[in-house]
């Protein structure tokens, strides 16, 4: 199977997650050709067979779809999205900000910006459900938190202030950041996702 | 060490429900944190406001970040006298009013200005030659902050000193309340071009180099082997239309300060709405044509030629 993984690329850390991505997918050793490219317009978009929404300023990528035309596109993209940060903001069905436009992708409520200031963001290890190999180093910045999921929505981890790591269908979602800490297990758990 | 502090919180028992579990470490202000702060802001534009209202311009036309400032570097020109950080209850107002990152400038060495915005809930500091510099030889010792720092440099040695500080983030320096590209064009290009230089040396001539370059040989090789800087590397200082911040990105700049530039436009709401664009679509002139069109007038610009020694601000620190 060849699979074609997009980074959207319209602001926010995407050169990570290329990386994250690439490395992954030699680790899960994939029969096919495989690709990792940016994303930034509904042409580009039409390529993927896996997207991946990064961390960054989730009011600037909410508009910055608006501007893209991206936004139907998104919601009716049919293959996986694995999103972290901002792009978990994105993924919910409400969010607690009038100004993001979120996709309804994930069914769960989302707070932006849930620990207060960088001066609040934090790095500690977590158990993932069903993750082999130990706790995950998770990299928590001006992080979002989901407060409420809906039932067909798979928690993974949560933390005192609440669920931080959510899969649903095809669809990943973490207020942390798998992308710059080097462990890719969360990614190739994704990518085996795809294949099956 | 302050910026490795560790923080007992409440251990709960693993309850039955999924995924629950025991939180016994968090880790503040750790290198990864501030780098991985400053690296959520690529490919984007921060912005120089001096009050709520602007912050509020600048988030609603999709700023990444507010600068919060007791004046734009073209009015500090205009003025005179001794710049300093802005006054807290001006900095607080702003950090109210957005729900982006605000960032915050303290003069080069004042390391207790650092410490007040810091405390204030300031996301990221700028210690900046915009304003009249504290201390003459020494920066602040970033390493000791939770919070992370961006700072200036006009070349590839004056960056890796500011990271080997602690930086988190560099910004070419440009010249600050111009309006005119010309010194941000020749800062950025004078540091890719230095790291383009590094891929023909092998490690004796970069360790030579980096005596040359007063610059630790740890990240001269650092910048070889990655064909970067360690950190995002912003451009800043005379960027006053979308052509000149596409221009930047193009030229190799993660993202971009904008200052004057918008405020001191005749339209600034337009102004950066088209700046935003501009950045988001560096690479296409097409809609960096479309947005360009009827934005007003931008700010007035100043001849760098024709600034005495003491106007220069981009000299100051090094």
């Amino acid at each position: 199977m060849d699979v074609k993984i997009g980074v959207l690329a319209l602001q926010g850390n995407v050169s990570e997650h290329i990386d994250a991505f690439c490395l992954a997918l030699d680790r899960v050793k994939i029969r096919g050709t495989t690709e990792v490219f940016e994303v930034r317009s509904p042409a580009d978009l039409a390529r993927c067979s896996a997207l991946a929404i990064p961390g960054g300023e989730s009011t600037t990528i909410s508009r910055l779809i608006d501007k893209n035309h991206l936004y139907e596109p998104l919601c009716k993209f049919d293959g996986g999205i694995f999103a972290t940060c901002a792009g978990m903001v994105l993924m919910a069905t409400e969010v607690n900000d009038p100004r993001i436009r979120p996709l309804g992708l994930i069914d769960m409520v989302v707070d932006r910006n849930a620990f207060g200031r960088q001066r609040e963001s934090f790095e500690t290890d977590i158990p993932i459900k069903e993750m082999e190999g130990g706790p995950f180093h998770a990299i928590f910045i001006r992080a979002p938190i989901a407060t409420s999921t809906g039932t067909d929505v798979n928690v993974l981890a949560r933390i005192d202030q609440g669920i931080v790591a959510v899969e649903q269908g095809k669809h990943m979602a973490f207020s942390f950041h798998p992308e710059l800490g080097g462990d890719t297990r969360l990614h190739e758990r994704f990518l085996r996702m795809l294949l099956i | 060490m302050k910026n490795q502090r560790v923080k007992r919180v409440g251990i709960q028992k693993s309850g039955s429900e999924p995924g629950r579990f025991k939180m016994e470490e968090l880790r503040f202000g750790t290198e990864l944190l501030k780098r991985g702060f400053a690296s959520m802001q690529k490919g984007g534009v921060i912005m120089d406001v001096v009050d709520a209202s602007q912050a509020r311009i600048a988030e609603e036309a999709g700023a990444v970040a507010v600068m919060s400032l007791e004046r734009v570097p073209s009015d500090i020109r205009k003025m005179g006298g001794v710049a300093r950080m802005a006054d807290p209850e001006k900095v607080l107002e702003i950090i109210d009013a957005v729900s982006i990152p605000v960032m915050g400038k303290v003069r080069i060495g004042h390391f207790v200005e650092a410490q007040v915005l810091e405390t204030l809930g300031v996301d990221m500091i700028d210690e900046s030659e915009v304003l009249t510099p504290a201390d003459e030889q020494y920066h602040i010792d970033k390493k000791l902050f939770k919070i992370p720092f961006v700072c200036g440099a006009r070349d590839l040695g004056e960056a890796l000193r500011r990271i080997h500080e602690g930086a988190a983030m560099i910004r070419t320096k440009g010249e600050a309340g111009t309006g005119n590209v010309v010194e941000a064009v020749r800062h950025m290009r004078t540091i890719m071009g230095e790291i383009r230089m590094l891929k023909g040396m092998d490690n004796q001539e970069m360790t030579d180099y980096a005596r040359e370059i007063e610059a630790p040989a740890e990240l001269v090789i650092e910048c070889s082997e990655r064909g970067r800087l360690p950190v995002v590397n912003f451009s800043a200082g005379g960027i006053a239309t979308p052509s000149d911040a596409a221009m930047m990105m193009q030229l190799g700049a993660d993202g971009v300060f904008v200052g004057s530039g918008i405020f001191k436009s005749s339209s600034p709401e337009r102004m950066a709405r088209a700046i935003v664009e501009a950045v988001n679509h560096f690479n296409n002139a097409e809609v960096i044509a479309r947005v360009s069109k009827g934005l007003g007038d931008a700010m007035p610009g100043l001849d760098v030629h024709t600034l005495r020694d003491d106007e220069v601000l981009q000299t100051r620190g090094r």
